[in-house]
């Protein structure tokens, strides 16, 4: 695997605050990483220290094997900004705006033009190409501003909440792209509030807390491993003894709740194993087995320690 | 294509010079505030003071026509798109600090030789002839490039409140008209109004224009020529070198 980002040391100092403080992580090739946090974690500073638009205060960062502060502009050629106020040119409209991007860009004047009908097309703004931005709404703004952050056909595009505020068809469009592009090579690093968008759109998350980073891993991996005690459910189609599935390997507890037994365990897999072993010797059938996992929102909570009363 | 070279940055530059113009400059009370602004000064100097020839006064309302259209709008650009977060936008694109400034100073070049145009033909049009066009027209080029890297270096400051930075640029650009021989020949003026002369820009462009017009002049005219040359190169330099500083602050 390739890192496309290597951030290392990662640090901002604003005044006596440190709102990043030493952060490192790497990003490969082809992945979604979710970068999460509550509000001033430092989320929105580390993209932008990132992107090159703010300098690192100490640190290294490379983007694409360029060093963000000696060869920003290299960097900057090869990836896409969807920040998270849309700031596309309002008096403009939205062909002038991507075509403004093109020349930014350096893309020759007809190629600009190919890549703007196509991005308007996939972005459903092409019949109001024409219109200036201020008479459009956020969603289509963010649309726009996606389609801006990818008229270079960039290797890795940076997302400050994409989908914040968004109405529910906006957004479904916005994450539906995103997925394309992540399986066309795109390798996307999204800065989000949204557990249920990085539980089901990120490959890795990190979780950035007071300007430090807590945790970096696979949700599912994030989300279990908050709790070194899971909770697996079972109901079977007859009665069976509480006392024989307290006592099956690995099993640390056996509530009865309604129909359904909830047991406690530090070693899962082994548990599923002596229930199916268990369901078997006694002739009881499984009706029903969950693994109560912690939701990413639980380990966000957890790990962010906001969960505290 | 190597983004970072300097012939693909001066092509980027002219993306936001076309930018700039289109936003900010071809809006009607731009246009109309670039035009009738020097015009009115200086209708209001003919009138009060009719012992000033008019061929005196046109050359003071081409410099003053310069200098307020290339320094109009150039110092609120940076505060607007500040507050507007487009200036984030271009920050994350591949173009310098250096070229973003030479594309607003670009679009200022523009707008004030197009403007001032219009007042070299009210000049004409009143009777005046024309005696040096070659060097009208380089000496409104040079003094454009100087007013404009003017007009940037007003908007060094990083404030995202346009009204903060339009304010400066007054206290600024008026005084420098009083000082710059628009309304007293430089041969009128005190010593000590002399050497105040002598540090403005607009003195050296004034004289020229007034050369081209009337042949009369009170520095030579490759010491105009030159003094604007040196004001252009340096406060470019230093507009340039200051925006590098200060655009982090904007963000």
């Amino acid at each position: 695997m390739t890192a496309v980002i290597h951030a290392s040391d990662l640090t901002k100092i604003f005044g006596k605050s440190t709102a990043v403080d030493h952060v490192s992580f790497e990003v490969q090739k082809g992945e979604i990483f979710g970068f999460l946090g509550p509000n001033g974690a430092g989320k929105t500073t580390t993209t932008r220290m990132l992107t090159g638009v703010i300098p690192l205060d100490a640190g290294t960062a490379t983007i694409l094997g360029y060093d963000i502060r000696s060869d920003p502009v290299q960097a900057k050629q090869r990836f896409g900004v969807v920040p998270e106020t849309s700031n596309a040119y309002t008096d403009l409209t939205a062909w002038q705006n991507l075509m403004l991007m093109g020349e930014l860009y350096g893309i020759p004047r007809a190629r600009a033009e190919q890549r703007s009908s196509d991005l308007l097309e996939m972005v459903g703004l092409l019949e109001r190409k024409d219109q200036k931005v201020q008479a459009y709404s956020k969603g289509m703004k963010q649309r726009l501003i996606l389609a801006m952050a990818l008229i270079h056909e960039p290797e890795l595009l940076f997302l400050d909440e994409p989908t914040s505020g968004l109405d529910v068809q906006s957004t479904q469009m916005i994450l539906s792209l995103l997925r394309d592009l992540n399986r066309q090579g795109t390798t996307i690093f999204l800065t989000t509030h949204n557990m249920e968008e990085a539980n089901r759109l990120c490959h890795r998350v990190g979780i950035i807390r007071g300007g430090k980073m807590v945790a970096i891993d696979a949700p599912e991996k994030l989300k279990t491993a908050i709790d070194r005690v899971h909770r697996i459910e079972v109901s079977f189609d007859h009665e069976v003894s509480g006392d024989a599935l307290a006592g099956l390997a690995g099993v640390t507890g056996a509530n009865r709740t309604g129909d359904k037994w909830q047991i406690t365990t530090q070693n899962k897999d082994a548990t599923i194993r002596s229930l199916v072993t268990f369901s078997q010797e006694n002739s009881a059938a499984i009706v029903t087995l969950n693994t109560l996992a912690p939701s990413l929102d639980e380990a966000f909570l957890r790990l962010t320690q906001e969960d505290k009363p | 294509m190597n983004p970072a070279g300097f012939f693909e940055q001066v092509r980027r530059a002219w993306a936001i010079a076309k930018k700039d113009i289109r936003i900010y400059y071809f809006k009607g009370p731009v246009l109309i505030f670039g035009v009738f602004m020097p015009v009115f000064l200086f209708l209001a100097f003919f009138m009060g003071s009719r012992q000033l020839p008019l061929s005196f006064l046109i050359s003071g309302l081409v410099g003053m026509t310069l200098f307020f259209t290339a320094t109009a709008v150039s110092p609120a650009i940076f505060p607007w798109e500040g507050s507007a977060k487009t200036l984030e936008r271009l920050a994350s694109c591949p173009i310098t600090i250096e070229a973003i400034v030479f594309g607003d100073m670009i679009a200022s070049i523009l707008f004030g030789i197009g403007i001032t145009f219009v007042t070299v033909i009210i000049g004409l049009a009143l009777g005046l002839s024309l005696l040096h066009g070659i060097l009208l027209l380089a000496a409104i080029f040079l003094a454009a490039c100087c007013f404009s890297a003017i007009g940037m270096l007003l908007a060094v400051p990083p404030t995202n409140v346009p009204s903060n930075i339009m304010m400066l640029s007054s206290l600024i650009k008026f005084p420098l008209v009083f000082i710059s021989g628009i309304f007293i020949p430089l041969e009128q003026m005190p010593a000590w109004g002399l050497v105040l002369a002598v540090f403005s820009p607009l003195t050296y462009f004034t004289d020229l224009v007034r050369y081209t017009f009337t042949e009369a002049h009170y520095f030579p005219v490759l010491i105009d020529i030159a003094a604007l040359a040196v004001f252009t190169v340096a406060f470019t330099v230093v507009t340039m070198f200051l925006h590098k500083r200060t655009m982090p602050k904007r963000m």
